[in-house]
């Protein structure tokens, strides 16, 4: 009997513990689900009002959707580059042997989160200044490349690593030249690895803000996450009907990404190799 | 002429290990060649120099008569099948098989008829369009070959090709594989640490033991006449039984027996030499009739009896240590009685600082020996 109380009283437990944290991390999300379509958004999640107004209001701001295509020419800016420059990178440090090449690689992970970071902000903007590119989207790509092409490499190092040598010595045998083996062969092979950091990197770059902000004059240029910044009223408060409804629209290219990325991409070959 | 002709090769890997030393070798044109050896020996380390995987440190290999050994593997028209198959996963069979001509740019109607043709040839008709995690072990070990063969090379190497498959399809595979190669003609080099599989499929045999060739010759030879103590204890299923003596007066005293010193090499030994005496447990027949000790037999306490299917193998404890002898079925003894194991006549070789005693000079040089009585 003392048993069965027991097990109800831990099940009821594990049931509340588990409601309390879904809720805290659903309430934000119902929030972005229900604000965008309220006549009067406040800051806690509750059933609309429903009304598309919030959406006119969007369209009527100059700078919101042109916003967001600029997070989309920094995002597929600097993946082209990471994914790119990471590919080579990784497959000559999984193939290759250097000396140091596993502290080399650590080392740069671990500045790589300075680059992007607070603590260079006045040296970067320096750099970006008198290279004279303050103000230009390509200034920030590079900025944004250099900080994430580090992970981006240790990320892909693993696949490649992952990779049977013996994939590339049979290409080599048949007669495939370098470029052939790595567009026959290593591609397709790591290309689920390709498809996670290109997801990690479109990610990264679509929710920074501190680099376009610092390195970006013109709001005409500014991605999506800097515009967010400045929807206040002009009274100083939240403009909360353009950040709700303008939040769900910058959300949703990432989710959508995702589940198009994971659907083609995220899922990885097997056999060939006898293990 | 030789197909395949390799002069002094030597391969130092980074760091200093020999992994070859010096090593000459020939093969000649259809021939299906063994490089047999334990683990670490530098037989995958040659297979992989000739492919052109590996750059020679020193010596020169020679494929048809030009020389390749600063050529890259695909230069070489060698065709290969490495140990884990290496299939390509993202493409279908059809595809890995047609691969190598694809990479050669023929056009595309003729790369898949010859892919096709070769996939008949090995039985995989039907499997075309599937991706190489969806066959079996053989099936892909058959694909490897298929894509190996497509583009007829001029030589096919072989990187352990059966290990990978379990033990009843590997026989299976074994004799299939022989029959794709008399079929082919196709000069056939292939690396096992199997020496059965060594026996069984090999025109010549090469056995490696660190980076040098330790005897090269068919497996009659191999099997019978190792020219060496290290050869003569890797190869065969059952081990040979190898026992100390010493020569005097025309015979040997070994393992309490006398046995004759062998005619062929009557004269060659010198009184007091240390020797071993080697003989193979099929070589022996079982007595359990005393025999006459100075007449060359070993006597000793029946201690272990394992069943090899056909015949059993007997152990008898005698004063040198054990000896093992092959018994047919139906005649195996007791344990612990009595018995005596007879050399047949001719089956018994002499060993001397490890080196075969022969009937010519002293062997140096067992690369060079020839079919001796074998």
């Amino acid at each position: 009997m003392n048993e069965t109380v027991r097990e109800v009283l831990r099940r009821i437990g594990l049931a509340t513990f588990v409601s309390a944290v879904l809720g805290f991390f659903s309430l934000p999300l119902l929030w972005l689900a229900f604000a965008p379509f309220d006549a009067d958004p406040g800051i806690s999640a509750s059933l609309p009002e429903f009304t598309l107004h919030n959406f006119q209001l969007l369209m009527d701001n100059p700078y919101a959707l042109a916003s967001l295509r600029n997070s989309v020419l920094l995002a597929v800016g600097t993946a082209a580059l990471v994914v790119t420059a990471a590919a080579l990178a990784a497959y000559a440090l999984s193939r290759v042997r250097v000396p140091g090449r596993d502290a080399l690689l650590y080392v740069l992970l671990l500045l790589s989160s300075i680059i992007t970071g607070t603590a260079a902000m006045v040296p970067i903007f320096l750099l970006a200044f008198n290279l004279h590119l303050v103000d230009s989207r390509l200034g920030v790509i590079l900025v944004l490349t250099g900080g994430l092409l580090p992970a981006a490499i240790f990320l892909l190092k693993d696949f490649t690593d992952a990779t049977p040598t013996s994939y590339e010595e049979a290409a080599r045998v048949f007669g495939a030249s370098p470029l052939q083996i790595l567009r026959h062969v290593v591609v397709p092979v790591i290309r689920p690895g390709l498809a996670t950091v290109t997801v990690w990197t479109v990610a990264q770059v679509w929710g920074d803000f501190l680099m376009p902000f610092l390195l970006l004059r013109d709001p005409d240029k500014a991605p999506a996450s800097v515009i967010m910044y400045t929807f206040y009223t002009e009274g100083g408060q939240p403009d909360l009907p353009l950040i709700s409804t303008f939040s769900l629209l910058y959300s949703l290219p990432v989710v959508l990404m995702y589940l198009f990325v994971s659907r083609r991409y995220g899922f990885r070959f097997h056999g060939g190799i006898k293990r | 002429m030789a197909d395949i002709t390799i002069r002094g090769l030597t391969k130092v890997y980074p760091g200093g290990v020999r992994a070859l030393d010096a090593l000459d070798l020939d093969v000649a044109e259809g021939e299906f060649f063994a490089l047999l050896g334990p683990s670490g020996c530098g037989k995958t380390t040659l297979l992989r120099t000739i492919a052109g995987l590996e750059t020679a440190t020193d010596g020169t290999i020679r494929l048809a008569g030009s020389d390749v050994t600063r050529l890259p593997p695909g230069r070489r028209d060698v065709g290969m099948v490495f140990q884990d198959y290496a299939l390509f996963p993202h493409i279908n069979v059809l595809d890995n098989i047609a691969y190598p001509l694809r990479v050669k740019r023929a056009a595309r109607a003729d790369r898949y008829r010859r892919a096709k043709d070769a996939a008949g040839l090995l039985g995989l008709l039907g499997l075309d369009g599937r991706r190489p995690a969806e066959l079996s072990g053989g099936q892909q070990q058959r694909v490897a070959l298929a894509r190996a063969l497509v583009a007829e090379p001029r030589i096919f190497l072989l990187d352990e090709p059966l290990s990978n498959l379990d033990a009843r399809l590997r026989l299976e595979a074994r004799t299939q594989l022989k029959r794709l190669q008399l079929h082919l003609g196709v000069t056939t080099v292939f690396v096992t640490h199997d020496q059965a599989e060594a026996l069984a499929l090999a025109d010549r045999i090469a056995v490696m033991e660190a980076g040098r060739i330790r005897q090269l010759g068919t497996p009659v030879e191999v099997f019978r006449r190792p020219a060496n103590l290290f050869v003569a204890a890797f190869i065969g299923s059952t081990p040979m039984n190898l026992l100390p003596g010493t020569v005097r007066d025309a015979s040997v005293t070994v393992a309490g027996a006398r046995l004759p010193v062998p005619d062929d090499v009557r004269g060659e030994i010198p009184d007091g030499t240390d020797v071993v005496c080697g003989v193979r447990p099929e070589y022996l027949d079982f007595s359990e009739v005393p025999a006459d000790p100075a007449g060359g037999a070993f006597g000793g306490t029946v201690s272990v009896i394992e069943h090899l299917g056909g015949s059993s193998l007997v152990t008898l404890d005698g004063e040198g240590g054990p000896v093992r002898v092959v018994v047919a079925e139906g005649s195996e003894p007791e344990p612990g009685t009595e018995g005596w194991a007879v050399p047949r006549p001719g089956r018994v070789l002499l060993y001397r600082d490890g080196e075969l005693v022969t009937a010519a000079a002293p062997a140096m040089a067992p690369t060079i020996k020839d079919g001796g009585q074998g």
